[in-house]
């Protein structure tokens, strides 16, 4: 095989990269390079330094290590069986690269991850170094996200927490049947019990020792995961039922959801269907409802009908719609609970209501003034100057958010 | 009608030494018109006596001086009326700026989100050109950026944070910021836009090209956070007119390969893991 340049090692680990849908670099403690000594900051929330022309945003040099891979999972453009072409950094290669782009303002950090080379154990093994020589040699106060191997052994788990400030494991497929089938080399209890170790490192970490020295910080923006939605037979009910579980058992930062997208050279053993975009958009709002307003998967993707979310119209009005009994709200008088489940109110807007309503009653023009969709929240509540009389019990009301019905087309 | 002017450099603390001075003395906001040196606003110089008698005590809640400053960042007209008038009204009610309600308040908010916004791009988009010369102890960069507000120095401490162990100058059409051996300066002048490039440039080109994916299209996402007007700038925003011309028929081409049979390697390594298991 020639040996190839650097560029062409990137271009092929670039690529293969891409299929993980996590850039975020926000969340990690502070650091800076003012001293003069070192190269990087991170200041609470990251920064996109550029998007690419598939809306996403650029963070982090999302690379892998290398994309040779002993595993066979169907989703993957890595997996043994694929005939991508294959190449492999080594440590210096991906320092320099991260330290480069970071110093011309290109990127906030690293984002590595690997296919198995060898062994789970040399994998994670090299990963560690690359994060050590960045952290130790070259003074990098960037953000670091290592996707941890599940597999490999808990030192080196542990060393990766206290060099990177996320840590990952992707669990791919919702379900363990959907694992089994499609990434039969992985181990659905061998993941929980890494996240689980690393939930309890870190929090064993936060705890002063006794003589309340301060330990050392472990993962400080965390631990995420990816979930493959469309690949096996899950229902949205299932997904976000799953996301619960790693958001409260393991204390998980984030939970991605990636529609499965066709890969180059992929397997006959995966649906050649694409699932629609709109469905990965539909759990990511979904999610945002449980992390900050307050639902839970059961009130979003109820249990009647198929357990999927309606790709027509929003989660959030979705539900209202469903529930119109608990509506109008009052804004003027409503806790924060309810504001918070109004269609067209974000949690700033319902923050801005709460403490501008303490000067007077808020009327119409005052809520658009306060950063609120009115049109939207319109049938839902109730203000100093507008009440929505029927409107909210109206059969038409879903017709008047949903788009109209595709025309048809002529063939 | 008084009129004060402020200088381009040292803007806020100017405007807050002077509008201390007359809400001291009880100038009502409609009695001054502020103006930044340059834009001839008023055909007069500056007219407001310089310290006025302390006739009453400022105090201003916790939140304000930070919003004083994007205020007199702005290039929006009036923000610095608007600054002064908010300081007279909060005399009076100092529970104003949380009400969002309040059209005054309203108005320095979205003064403000913009300020915030155009300082969140120029973190996001400035681009460093190496121009180290031989023999230099540190490394030495220098980057072309218009913003299209005067936040050069409420900037430049992020940047100092960030880049400390090097060099650098961030040159914008009315200020240099000049990072030398871990002290910042700041110099009023006038410059032309300058093109840059250097030769790490092609890697990064190279890292956008393939990082992105074109199954997933979505030009419009991308271009509402990524305006052209900075593509400018942007050594990677060069390419994306072919990317996106190319996307469709590279999805194409990926549906059109029917799945591929594994090469022979794969089974062997299988095999192997298979054996290893039992
Ligand atoms: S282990 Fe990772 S890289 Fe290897 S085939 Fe599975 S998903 Fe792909």
């Amino acid at each position: 095989m020639a040996r190839l340049t650097l560029q062409e090692k990137l271009a092929l680990l670039s690529d293969a990269a891409k299929y993980d849908a996590s850039c975020a670099s926000s969340g990690t403690s502070k650091r800076h390079s003012a001293d003069g000594k070192g190269l990087g900051s991170t200041e609470g929330s990251g920064i996109c330094h550029a998007y690419a022309p598939d809306g996403r945003c650029i963070s982090l040099l999302k690379i892998l290590m290398t994309n040779f891979c002993i595993y066979d999972c169907a989703y993957c453009i890595n997996r043994v069986s694929s005939n991508v072409a294959r190449a492999r950094f080594s440590v210096e290669e991906v320092v320099h690269l991260t330290t480069e782009f970071y110093r011309r303002n290109y990127i906030e950090g690293l984002f590595l991850s690997s296919g198995i080379i060898r062994s789970p154990d040399d994998t994670m093994a090299d990963m560690v170094r690359i994060a050590r020589e960045l952290r130790e040699v070259h003074h990098f106060r960037g953000y670091i996200h290592l996707k941890t191997i599940p597999d490999a052994a808990p030192e080196l788990i542990e060393q990766a927490g206290l060099l990177a400030d996320r840590l990952s494991m992707n669990i791919e497929l919702p379900t363990d049947a959907g694992l089994k089938a499609y990434a039969p080399e992985k181990d659905a209890d061998g993941i929980r019990q890494a996240m689980g170790d690393v939930r309890a490192r870190k929090e064993e970490l936060k705890t002063p020792t006794y003589r309340g020295r301060k330990a050392p910080k472990f993962a400080p923006a965390g631990q995420s995961t990816q979930l493959i939605v469309g690949a096996d037979g899950a229902s949205d009910r299932t997904i976000l039922q799953s996301s619960t579980r790693l958001y409260g058992d393991y204390r998980l930062k984030r939970v991605y959801y990636s529609a499965f997208s066709p890969i180059p050279d992929s397997t006959a053993k995966l649906p050649l269907i694409k699932p629609p975009m709109v469905r990965e958009h539909r759990l990511y709002q979904a999610d945002w409802l449980m992390r900050f307003y307050g639902f839970d998967a059961n009130e979003i993707a109820p249990d009647q009908g198929n357990g999927m979310l309606d790709l027509e119209v929003d989660p959030k009005l979705a539900w209202a719609l469903a529930n119109r009994h608990v509506f109008p709200v009052d804004v003027n008088r409503a806790g924060k609970d309810m504001l918070l489940r109004v269609p067209g109110f974000g949690t700033k807007s319902v923050g801005r209501i709460l403490s501008a309503r303490r000067s007077g009653a808020l009327g119409w023009t005052d809520l658009r003034r306060l950063g609120a969709q009115v049109r939207k929240a319109q049938p839902f509540i109730v203000a100093r100057d507008w009440r929505p009389g029927a409107l909210t019990d109206a059969e038409n009301l879903r017709a008047r958010f949903a788009p109209p019905p595709e025309q048809l087309q002529l063939i | 009608m008084q009129v004060v002017t402020l200088p381009r450099l040292g803007t806020f603390d100017a405007w807050r030494d002077r509008a201390r001075g007359l809400a001291r003395a009880g100038v009502c906001d409609t009695a001054v018109t502020w103006q930044m040196e340059g834009d001839a606003v008023s055909l007069f110089g500056d007219t407001a006596p310089v310290s006025e008698p302390p006739l009453r005590d400022i105090t201003v809640p916790k939140a304000f001086p930070a919003l004083a400053k994007q205020l007199c960042a702005s290039r929006a007209p009036g923000a610095f009326d608007l600054a002064y008038r908010l300081l007279v009204r909060l005399n009076d009610r100092p529970g104003l700026l949380s009400n969002r309600a309040d059209p005054d308040v309203d108005r320095a908010e979205k003064i403000a989100k913009h300020i915030r916004r155009d300082m969140h791009k120029m973190k996001a988009f400035v681009r460093f050109r190496e121009v180290t010369p031989q023999g230099a102890n540190r490394r030495q960069f220098i980057s072309w950026f218009e913003p299209d507000h005067r936040i050069e120095e409420l900037i430049a401490p992020f940047f100092s944070r960030r880049f400390g162990d090097m060099d650098w100058i961030i040159v914008t059409p009315e200020v240099s910021t000049r990072f030398d051996g871990g002290t910042v300066s700041f110099e009023a002048v006038k410059t032309e836009r300058m093109e840059l490039s250097d030769e790490t440039e092609e890697l990064w080109r190279t890292y956008y090209a393939n990082i992105f994916n074109p199954a997933r299209l979505k030009v419009k996402a991308m271009q509402s956070e990524m305006p052209k007007k900075y593509w400018k700038n942007l050594p990677e925003a060069a390419l994306i007119p072919g990317l996106i011309a190319d996307a469709e028929a590279r999805v194409h081409e990926m549906r059109k390969a029917a799945p591929t049979l594994p090469p022979l390697r794969a089974a062997k390594v299988l095999n192997r893991q298979n054996k290893d298991d039992n």
